[in-house]
């Protein structure tokens, strides 16, 4: 967290170009994504498939308020929050009556059919998407400046890792981890699970809406892909890689799988032949298989069974 | 009107004989080894190319199809023994990575061996005519085709699990893996059997998508999400569900896109229908899949309970 925080410093010090800091940025929004999704993969059980769609619709909530020439951040994000607890809230209580694959298949369901309203919102580019312009916040903060808009995004991973710190520490936090282990059981305690789980869907939902207007403003451009079931796939994957229903994890994870896709291809390069690279998701895949058939627990677990062993 | 009704109720039935050949495999699959298998698509995609290169080799359409479909098989046997053999005692998580890992490999391995353009495979004379379904009613042979091997295919399927030894072997395998095995079913063989069967099932798919539409890298993908939609509509595990969901989502995606822009257009605004109308088309089928799970959350025929 630290190396993060130190990292544009770092950079300009070595006088590096400025696209590190944009790359780490871009790293930093989709772990914010990863974590929402940990929130209720690792600690609540539910594996949701379509975890993107928040992402399109938090960039999208950016990108309409844009279009009509509405730039102030403090309008866009709060009604970010609300729409995606909308979403969030009508696509949790029709998925959550489901459990297990039938889960994991309802919520790809929804994602392609808001992923289809993009594409069909002719008005807002459609398929091509739209340009978004960054938001204002009154003068006090300069997103197009590279560095305030880095530790913008730094200082919101910061908040929603500690409000994720004090969610899984609370009585609701423990609630959902017994959701986890044995949904019947805490049935069977007097908890209304059904609600739980609900509500932890919402939470999940908003702070996956978040890592999606920041990502409108990082990219200037709002499209449908970003909510494609691929980008879903990726979400589930760098928590996993990271190790789930852990805090770090995620955030590891995301950093390890998004450097890997933009290094994989030049050290292919380099090691392999020229050309290689271009078939990097070649290797990406196998890499893939292996991590879950034998590094179980993810990259967190295996750092923690290192330091165990010097310990 | 009455016409293109008809031409669309059999484009649909086409659409759904299909998605059934890709969907009887998975359901099988998922419902005898209890394993989500998201890489389904891609043995549909190298179905599709093993077609068009043996049919190009041999220059014989019917002879290409039957090489290619043992193919589709081996491959299917090979992907089970290396990788998934290992994942039936995984959770289904772990299950979705690994196949979402396998769907990266095939398509670039199909990258470096075909290259990334798109492949055309034409029809033989004799099948790419017309014919006559209904008097004044002509409708493309190679489609009529599809729908009848496709019929055949799922009569079967439905043979070989009610009335084979083998399919005796397989609902016990699914019903109880442990007491079959104890019994002195291999039951290790068994699974690979089946996972290769699906696999020439997804591959016969992708032979017959092929001339319609093109053979490119990640064409199997839209359809393993549909096929995953039928199987979730028909109850996990049964042949029979996947059959009648099949027929259901192909008619529902294909009618719904020809009519419902027209239907909304009677309704509404013309320049509001045309861009609703077939963005609605396209969320239809999940629509119908959403409303389906909260009523019944196993599906229209859950093959087993508890």
């Amino acid at each position: 967290m630290i190396l993060l925080a130190l990292i544009p410093i770092l950079i300009q010090f070595l006088e590096m170009p400025v696209f590190y800091t944009e790359m780490f940025c871009r790293i930093m929004i989709l772990a914010l994504a990863a974590m929402s999704l940990d929130l209720i993969l690792g600690f609540g059980g539910m594996v949701s498939f379509g975890h993107a769609v928040y992402l399109g619709i938090g960039a999208y909530t950016v990108g309409i308020f844009s279009y009509y020439g509405i730039d102030n951040g403090f309008i866009q994000f709060p009604v970010t929050l609300l729409v995606c607890a909308a979403f969030a809230l009508v696509i949790g209580m029709m998925s959550l009556r489901t459990s297990g694959v039938y889960f994991i298949m309802i919520t790809l369901a929804f994602a392609q059919m808001v992923y289809f309203l993009g594409i069909s919102l002719e008005e807002f580019g459609g398929d091509d998407g739209m340009p978004a312009y960054r938001s204002t916040f009154g003068g006090l903060i300069d997103l197009y400046d590279p560095l305030s808009f880095y530790y913008f995004v730094f200082a919101m991973l910061l908040a929603v890792l500690y409000l994720c710190h004090r969610i899984i520490h609370s009585r609701f936090g423990m609630v959902l981890q017994g959701c986890k282990s044995n949904e019947a059981r805490m049935q069977a305690l007097g908890f209304p699970t059904y609600r739980y789980k609900l509500a932890a869907f919402i939470i999940s939902g908003m702070i996956c809406g978040i890592a999606g207007a920041l990502f409108a403003n990082w990219n200037e451009f709002v499209s449908p892909a970003a909510m494609h079931w691929t980008r879903s796939g990726d979400l589930l994957i760098m928590v996993i890689l990271g190790g789930m229903g852990t805090l770090f994890g995620p955030v590891l994870g995301t950093v390890l799988f998004l450097l890997l896709e933009e290094y994989l291809p030049e050290w292919m390069d380099a090691l392999l032949f020229p050309g290689a690279g271009e078939h990097w998701m070649g290797v990406l895949g196998p890499l893939l298989i292996l991590l879950v058939l034998f590094a179980r627990g993810g990259v967190h677990s295996l750092l923690g069974r290192l330091s165990l062993r010097h310990g | 009107m009455g016409l293109l009704l008809i031409e669309q109720a059999f484009n649909g039935l086409q659409f759904g004989v299909m998605l059934f050949l890709i969907a009887a495999g998975l359901t099988l699959v998922f419902g005898i080894m209890d394993l989500v298998n998201l890489s389904h698509g891609s043995l549909v995609m190298v179905g599709a190319y093993l077609a068009t290169t043996l049919i190009e080799w041999t220059g014989s359409f019917i002879l290409g199809i039957l090489l290619a479909l043992p193919s589709t098989f081996l491959v299917g046997v090979v992907v089970e023994i290396v990788v998934l053999r290992t994942l039936y005692e995984r959770d289904h998580l772990d299950q979705v990575l690994a196949t979402f890992g396998l769907i990266l490999f095939f398509n670039e391995l199909i990258r470096i061996v075909w290259g990334p353009a798109s492949l055309y495979s034409g029809l033989p004379e004799s099948i790419s005519g017309h014919v006559e379904i209904l008097p004044g009613v002509p409708y493309p042979a190679f489609r009529l085709l599809i729908i009848l091997v496709g019929l055949l295919v799922a009569l079967l399927i439905y043979f070989i699990v009610a009335r084979t030894k083998l399919g005796m072997l397989i609902r016990a395998g699914a019903s109880n893996r442990e007491m079959a095995g104890a019994l002195g079913v291999n039951i290790r063989m068994l699974f690979t059997l089946v996972f290769g069967l699906g696999a020439s099932f997804a591959g016969l798919a992708g032979m017959m998508l092929g001339p319609l539409t093109s053979v490119e890298p990640g064409m199997g993908e839209p359809l393993l999400i549909l096929a995953f939609v039928v199987i979730i509509i028909g109850g996990i595990g049964s042949i029979r569900g996947a059959f009648i969901a099949a027929v259901i989502v192909g008619l529902v995606d294909t009618l719904g896109r020809v009519f419902l822009p027209m239907l909304l257009r009677s309704l509404v605004a013309e320049s509001t229908a045309d861009t609703v109308g077939p963005a609605l088309a396209s969320m239809l089928i999940y629509i119908l899949m959403a409303g389906i799970l909260v009523f019944r959350p196993r599906g229209l025929f859950p093959a087993r309970t508890g």
